[in-house]
């Protein structure tokens, strides 16, 4: 096994024995299973999970994520001072706590999902649903390596990690709103295709209404943004800038561990 | 003539405006035991994770046991580091923390056990990190740097904390590690201790070094009787 496995084996292990895991998994479990009984239809459930999913889970994995590293850099210097490589240890950390992460979101969301077996017109918006999630924690724990990496401090790191969270969950949108309003006297598809591609979590959340029903509530831009993500090289076009916000933030990360002074 | 274990020539460390370490040049003899000494922020602790890799150095080059510290960790193979607090996953047991390092190292790495009964630490080895005493948390530091039977060992502040039964305990380990040949770096301000284990004295004084080589010669150049004296001259003679 190589270095890199065998620390991310290592650093998993630590992350599982953190609790927090579990209680995270179990807690989208209860949120699943309270929107697959309560939400009145099987379209509505998956809308709600969506929407936890495109908040919740960002906010979630980027805080934990970030308290867990601050917490762990004495046992990062401890392994820094074994004989690894940088670039092996950074694998090893990032490997060991996204997947354990990303396991626990497609177990607290995928099972209950799994276990009402949705028919065929939904099945699109559930595979939807949990390749979002899950491309999303591999984000935001690539970030959160960002931030605990670039920001001594793990109080202004921590200050940082939600301003990121702000701005992509909630200012943006905002900031697109106002563009919309701005330039409503112009052909906007084209812009706002590109503005939804600059931002994951508006990539994932769009990704997702298109599969449901309420894009009909989209109006004309929704037309046209069905008529891009229903081509399957616009699927693949989404699936590939969602994989893009994942591999950004990593690559920044590593950049900034490899010249990180301990 | 033997190669030296360690060689630092003409290292900078700048944090930002600041400069920690200006032009520092070091060689640590083999098989010999060498204190850096020097005030609150002459730069021990940074002169010790350069040569670990842990942090980048400004300019200059640093080669231990003749490798260069650089990106490839390999070299500190045959390093044993005690941090000055070493704080693990609190979770942990002593036993699961050795077992992990052992992992990372590889299992075909040969392990040395005999600090833990030294140390008296077998009673405590299955116990979370978090229930034990700071003292007893150092023990294990102590036993995991010189685990892996390393040729180099760098203690940073390694009797901070330690009851005086303890800390006499590991000064006699770290001597009977020189008379096997093993070298050994020691940070610290006790100066009584470092008279007790030292041969050689790397001594800083805002990021430059301003006296290496042998305590004893340290002690005629400033005509003091001990080690302690011998720094305080030397300080007030640079101050001055």
């Amino acid at each position: 096994m190589s270095i890199a496995l065998r620390l991310a084996r290592i650093h998993a292990r630590d992350v599982l024995r953190g609790r927090w895991l579990i209680t995270y998994a179990s807690g989208l479990a209860l949120l699943a299973e309270s929107f697959l009984r309560f939400s009145g239809s099987e379209s509505n459930a998956v809308l709600g999970l969506g929407t936890v999913t495109l908040i919740a889970v960002p906010l979630l994995t980027l805080v934990v994520a970030t308290v867990h590293l601050y917490a762990a850099r004495d046992f990062i210097e401890a392994l820094l001072a074994q004989p690894v490589r940088r670039r092996a240890l950074f694998a090893g950390l990032y490997l060991g706590l996204a997947l354990p992460a990303a396991g626990a979101f497609l177990v607290g969301v995928g099972v209950p999902l799994a276990v009402r077996g949705f028919g065929d017109e939904l099945r699109g918006a559930c595979a939807t649903l949990l390749v979002s999630g899950v491309l999303l924690t591999l984000t935001f724990v690539a970030i959160a390596c960002c931030v605990v990496f670039m920001v001594e401090d793990r109080l202004r790191g921590l200050g940082v990690a939600l301003g990121v969270w702000g701005l992509l969950a909630v200012l943006y949108d905002a900031g697109v709103l106002m563009f919309v309003a701005m330039a409503s006297d112009w052909p906007l598809e084209k812009p706002l295709l590109a503005l939804t591609f600059a931002n994951p979590i508006d990539l994932a959340r769009v990704s997702l209404l298109l599969r449901l029903d309420t894009a009909g509530l989209m109006g004309y831009t929704g037309a046209a943004f069905q008529h891009f993500f229903a081509e399957w090289w616009g699927a693949g076009l989404a699936l590939a800038a969602l994989t893009g916000w994942v591999a950004i933030p990593v690559l920044i990360s590593a950049r900034a561990f490899n010249r990180k002074d301990f | 003539m033997t190669t030296p274990m360690v060689e630092v020539a003409s290292l900078t460390k700048r944090f930002g405006s600041v400069d920690i370490l200006r032009g520092v040049d070091v060689t640590i003899a083999r098989g010999r035991i060498t204190g850096i000494v020097g005030p609150n922020g002459a730069g021990k602790s940074t002169l010790i994770k350069l040569i670990l890799g842990l942090t980048r150095p400004t300019s200059g080059r640093i080669l231990v046991d003749g490798h260069p510290v650089d990106e490839d960790g390999a070299y500190r193979a045959r390093i044993g580091y005690m941090p000055q607090m070493g704080r693990f996953p609190e979770h942990l047991t002593a036993r699961e923390l050795f077992d992990t390092m052992h992992e990372v190292r590889g299992r075909d790495v040969e392990v040395d056990d005999d600090l833990v009964g030294v140390l008296s630490l077998q009673d405590q080895l299955d116990k979370p990190l978090r229930t034990l005493s700071g003292g007893t948390r150092q023990k294990v530091n102590a036993c995991l740097a010189l685990r892996f039977s390393p040729a180099l060992v760098i203690l940073d502040e390694p009797t901070a904390g330690l009851d005086p039964r303890s800390s006499a305990l590991l000064k006699d380990a770290v001597l009977s590690l020189r008379s096997s040949g093993v070298t050994t770096i020691v940070a610290s301000h006790v100066m009584s201790e470092l008279e007790e284990l030292c041969d050689d004295i790397v001594f800083l004084l805002d990021g430059r070094v301003c006296y290496t080589g042998p305590i004893s010669d340290l002690r005629g150049l400033t005509r003091q009787a001990n080690l302690e004296r011998a720094v305080a001259a030397l300080m007030i003679r640079e101050v001055a």
